[in-house]
């Protein structure tokens, strides 16, 4: 499995430019990354699927981040019990006699269409990379026109999360590499 | 109270402590400069951006205070870049002021506009583009506080022109400064200090190897105690040069691809090696998949990247030295390792015989030679600033210091043209301290203008121009590996004496051994700057030499008919 890692940074200009110029510098390479605003303002959530499965990259990875000043926490997923997710959207070309297939397919993949043409239709599902992989294999014979996904996000399972915010608003670290 | 950017920042350079900043003006700095002169600060005006980085990075390094540059946008900013990559190799604490066009010109390609953030991601520890007056204070703030912790290096703040006009109601801030992403504070746990001392205890054949991190960490005394404690031989990287005093008698001496056989050869058989503040460059450990084979190896750094980064060690340990080093002590019995001293001794015998210095009867100047009488006359006693080339190694060889923070050199980016502007920085640091430039002809010509700057400045100093008419260590490079084929390496030089008195200091020419004294007295008597152009053997080599790749054991040695007078 590939080494998935976490990264919680500040919210301010040119925090993924640091983070994407570190593993270009480092000679790593990037799988996915994406990144959004978290629960709390000012800090944004990474999860960035590296290219490498090996522990050692990670872990030099990982080091190397936490030396990015606005950096606040990095976790390496592949240590953990995880729950990750995908979303794509692929375009389709249907024609009247095989509508109805590739609509039981969605159904069997619990795939949602979100457009409807004459000639094609929009199918979005949610998965992990696996699942979107398959689905996307069995829509290739009838034609995909173009599709887009947005790269994975990740959680850990349980309870405990991966950080904790103390009474100043900042990040309290649970685990220094 | 109502401030402008401008004076914000030298009000809070001045709470920073700095009581110097080496710079250049020019169009997107002009109001910080306009400010300049309400403020008790001295500037100094370097010849090239370059030179003044390196002026303040030698100022950091004498000092262990920040060193402060302050240039333009455009190529005023681009041109600090090498002393900027220089400073970062060398983990030397210095703030990088660059002026910017104004914010709404940012992105548009204004004149001497350049990225200079962007460009500078890479070299910096971290860097700040301000475009709003009131980020200013706190952002330089942070970036003296960045610069001097954890592991040291270089931080840049890029200023927008309008940033520094601007005017805004400006408190100093004196709250203690947190990041949340920021904790160079490291504590190595009690488990792993207890560690170190069995397996130094465990050990029959130890070697300390110490780096950088011992001086800028200020761990000199607690390394020589845990030395005599456990009796282990001290060898020291280039750049740990002075850690440990070189008149000691555990002093092993310098390692790594120009240091001494008995060192190298000591790493090579002994079976626990104790790297502190070091990182395992490969200028230090030869051929990795063969360094110190049968050895246990105990590493403490401050940056936890470097563990297990080049060499994969049996204990790491991520902890600022001083306090590491003080903890370990209490644990430490004291050790007899009296034979596995003399082996080394027994080794060391056959690299006295082979010593150039036996050699005296020679017509011709070495080069050797003249470090070895620059140590002699000045009593060791100098700060020393090299260049980077033979003339460097064979300082590293033959200037023997047996005090810390004596000697400057650019040693992982190997910046031919850091001597003399760090020089200059480093006596504007400690003017009462004897400073010497030791450069090639090569290197020396590369930032030479700054010979303008210390006549400007009424600096004094002394400058040995080891003149040999070659790029001296690429043609040993082509000497070795590519058979004598000297493509680009020799180089024409002007007349030195006459470079020197042109910029109004003076220069005295040497060609035999035996004014190399009155030269270097003379150099030392004189209130002004001398320049010392010393015309050695053309084609001489620095022994030995562990050929880049090979094992550190595996070492060229001057040959036999060289060394017999």
């Amino acid at each position: 499995m590939s080494n998935t890692l976490v990264a919680l940074v500040e919210d301010k200009p040119g925090v993924l430019d640091r983070v994407a110029s570190l593993f270009r510098r480092r000679s790593f390479n990037i799988k996915s990354l994406t990144v959004g605003h978290t629960e709390n303002p000012g800090i944004s959530r990474m999860t960035i699927v590296m290219d490498s499965s090996n522990p050692e990259d990670a872990h030099r990875v990982i080091t190397y981040l936490y030396k990015l000043i606005n950096v606040i926490q990095v976790d390496n997923l592949a240590e953990k019990p995880t729950i990750s997710r995908d979303l794509a959207m692929i375009k389709v070309k249907v024609n009247g006699n095989n509508r109805t297939e590739v609509m039981q397919l969605v159904d069997v993949f619990r795939a949602r269409i979100v457009d409807v043409a004459n000639d094609s239709l929009v199918v979005e599902i949610t998965g992990n990379e696996e699942k979107i992989d398959g689905f996307a294999e069995v829509l290739r014979p009838y034609g995909i026109i173009e599709m887009v996904r947005t790269g994975v996000v990740a959680m850990a399972r349980g309870s405990t999360p991966l950080y904790k915010f103390n009474g100043n608003g900042h990040v309290k670290q649970q685990s220094i590499v | 109270m109502k401030r402008t950017g401008a004076q914000i920042l030298w009000e809070t350079l001045l709470r920073e402590g700095v009581e110097v900043v080496f710079g250049y003006p020019g169009g997107a700095n002009l109001p910080i400069y306009d400010a300049m002169p309400n403020y008790p600060i001295r500037h100094i005006l370097a010849r090239h951006e370059q030179g003044a980085t390196h002026m303040a990075d030698g100022y950091a390094r004498a000092s262990g205070r920040v060193g402060v540059v302050l240039v333009t946008s455009g190529p005023g900013a681009t041109n600090t870049v090498t002393g900027i990559a220089t400073a970062m190799m060398d983990s030397s604490p210095i703030v990088v002021i660059t002026g910017q066009v104004p914010s709404k010109l940012i992105g548009y390609d204004a004149f001497q506009e350049v990225d200079m953030t962007g460009i500078t991601l890479p070299i910096t520890k971290h860097n700040y583009l301000v475009t709003d007056v009131n980020e200013l204070g706190r952002v330089l703030r942070e970036a003296f506080y960045i610069a001097s912790s954890g592991r040291p290096g270089p931080v840049l703040i890029d200023i927008a022109k309008d940033a520094q006009q601007a005017a805004t109601e400006w408190e100093p801030d004196t709250q203690p400064i947190i990041l949340q992403g920021y904790r160079p504070e490291k504590r190595v746990n009690e488990d792993e200090i207890i560690r170190v001392s069995e397996m130094i205890h465990a050990a029959k054949r130890p070697v300390i190897l110490a780096g950088a991190g011992i001086l800028r960490s200020n761990a000199v005394e607690e390394l020589r105690q845990l030395a005599e404690i456990a009796q282990i031989p001290v060898g020291v990287t280039l750049m740990g040069i002075g850690s440990f005093p070189a008149n000691h008698d555990l002093h092993l001496g310098y390692m790594g691809m120009h240091g001494e056989a008995w060192v190298n050869k000591a790493i090579q058989q002994s079976d626990l090696i104790l790297a502190l503040g070091m990182r395992f460059s490969d200028r230090v450990t030869g051929n990795i998949k063969n360094f110190a084979k049968n050895a246990q190896k105990i590493h403490i750094d401050i940056d936890n990247t470097e563990l297990n980064k080049n060499v994969k060690v049996d204990l790491a340990l991520n902890g600022d030295l001083k306090n590491t080093l003080k903890r370990i002590l209490p644990y430490l019995k004291r050790m007899d390792h009296s034979s596995w001293l003399e082996e080394i001794d027994e080794i060391a015998r056959d690299s006295r015989r082979r010593d150039i210095q036996n050699k005296n009867n020679v017509n011709e100047l070495l080069a050797a030679h003249v470090i070895y009488d620059l140590w002699k006359y000045t009593q060791g006693e100098s700060l020393i600033c090299t260049d980077v080339g033979q003339h460097q190694m064979w300082t590293a060889q033959y200037y023997k210091f047996n005090k810390p923070y004596r000697f400057i050199t650019s040693g992982g980016l190997g910046t031919m043209g850091f001597g003399l502007p760090a020089a200059i920085g480093a006596k504007v640091a400690r003017p009462n301290d004897e400073v010497w430039v030791i450069a090639g002809d090569g290197g020396f010509q590369m930032t030479q203008a700054e010979l303008a700057t210390l006549r400007q400045e009424n600096i004094k100093m002394n400058i040995a121009v080891i003149n040999n008419g070659y790029l001296g260590m690429v043609r040993q490079w082509q000497e070795f590996f590519y058979e004598k084929r000297y493509a680009g390496t020799p180089i024409i030089s002007p007349d030195f004496v006459k470079i020197a008195e042109a910029h109004g200091h003076q220069g005295i020419r040497v060609t035999q051994r035996s004014e190399v004294e009155s030269a270097i007295q003379r150099a030392r008597t004189e209130s002004g700057t001398i320049l010392l152009d010393f015309r050695v053997r053309p084609e001489d080599s620095v022994y030995p030499m562990v050929p880049s790749g090979a094992n550190l054991d595996e070492m060229i040695r001057r040959p036999e008919e060289e060394i017999i007078s």
